[in-house]
């Protein structure tokens, strides 16, 4: 039998009271625990970076996070992330993009891109590939994704 | 791919983390980033019976000068080292490495102390560490000791830190003007763990460490000494390199990891500042 501890939360702005195995990883307390089954989870490991989510407005790896170590955090997913200014803008573009094709990598991927957006650095090219460094995507090339992070950039300052 | 089960305490000052580190009867494993630690738990590689989360205990973090040294508490995260100007200023060194550590995501839990304990032999900080000549502070229930890059890391993992100490601090001796710096990595993909890598001082004496060539850091001191008595003598530098007793691993045989460590070496120098 795990062990188990009280925590306090907030998902997406509600702010929920639950109890977690001490061995459980975020991505699965939000997945299994949560019915939030946007988070994807890749590697487990942190190499793959589909499971990044916002945590404080910074992106952690919810695979090598504990469910306990969130406690008095607020947490954005993918389902959550649509609250956010950049969010509608950074989609459309994912779209007119062909930014993603089997979606597996995208949440972790949009959640990587808006920490960049939102941190307000430039479309610079080089800068995104080495922010979003961190997540794989096995199917666009990461090309067409840095043309919807440079995009969403540009909208912004328009 | 899940850790095994433990119990988790969390902290909120260092006494009451050195409390539990002390008690050896069960065995307790500190959690700083947890970016290294969590995976070998998933794999379960690392099974500790406590898990002490040292994330709520605020003495551990933070940047100060101290007497011409920069003190970085323990758990002071790498987004936190790359943000601070007291860093880019009086520790250009490290500085110039943090971007090749990992990915965001990574930096943003990620912390020093935590790299140092682990001290994975292609990890940076214990390269930046040892080419700085710097200390780490370590404290335990029954006391309290600082411990020399020099005589910090014994092998594969395992360092001067004992299992009922806590890593407290990192010093690293302020830049001074004239001081010049160089680091050079080379990697398959940005972020990955180096091929081989290197970290250089001339403060005003050189210092050199390479990672990810054996199971510790390793400092080139032929090639040091070759630089301190002629610092443009480059190509008698890369040859002293031939004493330095690399391992083979997955990315290539000593042979070819010599090569690499002379090719990073050049590249270092060329690009310091």
């Amino acid at each position: 039998m795990s062990q188990t501890q009280d925590i306090t939360v907030t998902i997406n702005g509600e702010t929920i009271h639950a109890t977690v195995p001490v061995r459980q990883n975020l991505a699965d307390f939000l997945r299994n625990g949560q019915g939030l089954t946007g988070t994807h989870v890749g590697c487990e490991h942190g190499v793959c970076g589909a499971c990044t989510l916002l945590m404080d407005d910074q992106t952690v790896r919810s695979c090598l996070t504990l469910a306990v170590q969130a406690d008095g955090a607020s947490i954005t997913t993918i389902e959550g992330l649509g609250a956010r200014p950049d969010t509608k803008a950074l989609k459309a573009a994912f779209t007119n993009r062909n930014a993603l094709q089997c979606g597996y990598c995208t949440p972790g991927m949009l959640a990587s891109a808006l920490e960049y957006i939102e941190s307000g650095a430039p479309a610079d090219r080089t800068a995104i590939r080495e922010h979003l460094s961190g997540n794989y995507c096995r199917c666009t090339g990461y090309q067409s994704i840095v043309d919807a992070v440079c995009e969403t950039i540009e909208g912004r300052q328009s | 791919m899940k850790a095994q089960d433990f119990r988790y305490e969390r902290p909120s000052t260092m006494d009451e983390a050195l409390a539990i580190l002390a008690d050896t009867d069960q065995e307790a494993q500190p959690l700083a980033g947890g970016q290294s630690l969590m995976p070998m738990m998933n794999f379960r590689l690392a099974a500790p019976d406590v898990l002490v989360d040292l994330g709520g205990v605020p003495e551990l973090s933070g940047i100060c000068e101290d007497n011409g040294e920069i003190v970085i508490g323990a758990m002071t995260r790498y987004r936190d080292l790359m943000a601070s100007e007291m860093v880019a200023r009086d520790v250009p060194l490290l500085a110039a490495a943090l971007p090749h550590i990992a990915h965001p995501a990574i930096r943003n839990r990620g912390t020093l102390g935590g790299s140092l304990a682990l001290s994975d032999p292609a990890a940076e900080s214990p390269a930046v560490l040892l080419a700085l000549g710097g200390s780490v502070d370590l404290r335990s229930a029954s006391g309290q000791r600082s411990v020399a890059a020099d005589e910090f890391f014994f092998g594969l993992y395992e360092t001067a830190r004992q299992p009922e100490e806590l890593i407290t601090a990192v010093r690293l001796p302020k830049a001074a003007p004239g001081h010049r710096f160089g680091f050079y990595e080379i990697t398959r993909r940005h972020g990955d763990y180096a091929m081989i890598g290197v970290a250089v001082a001339q403060a005003p004496d050189w210092r050199i460490a390479f990672f990810s060539v054996a199971g510790t850091p390793l400092r080139a001191t032929d090639a040091e000494a070759v630089l301190n008595a002629d610092a443009s003598d480059i190509d008698a530098a890369v040859a002293a390199l031939a004493s330095l007793e690399i391992d083979g691993d997955r990315h290539g045989d000593p042979a070819m990891k010599r090569h690499l460590a002379g090719v990073a070496l050049r590249r270092a120098i060329g690009g310091m500042s």
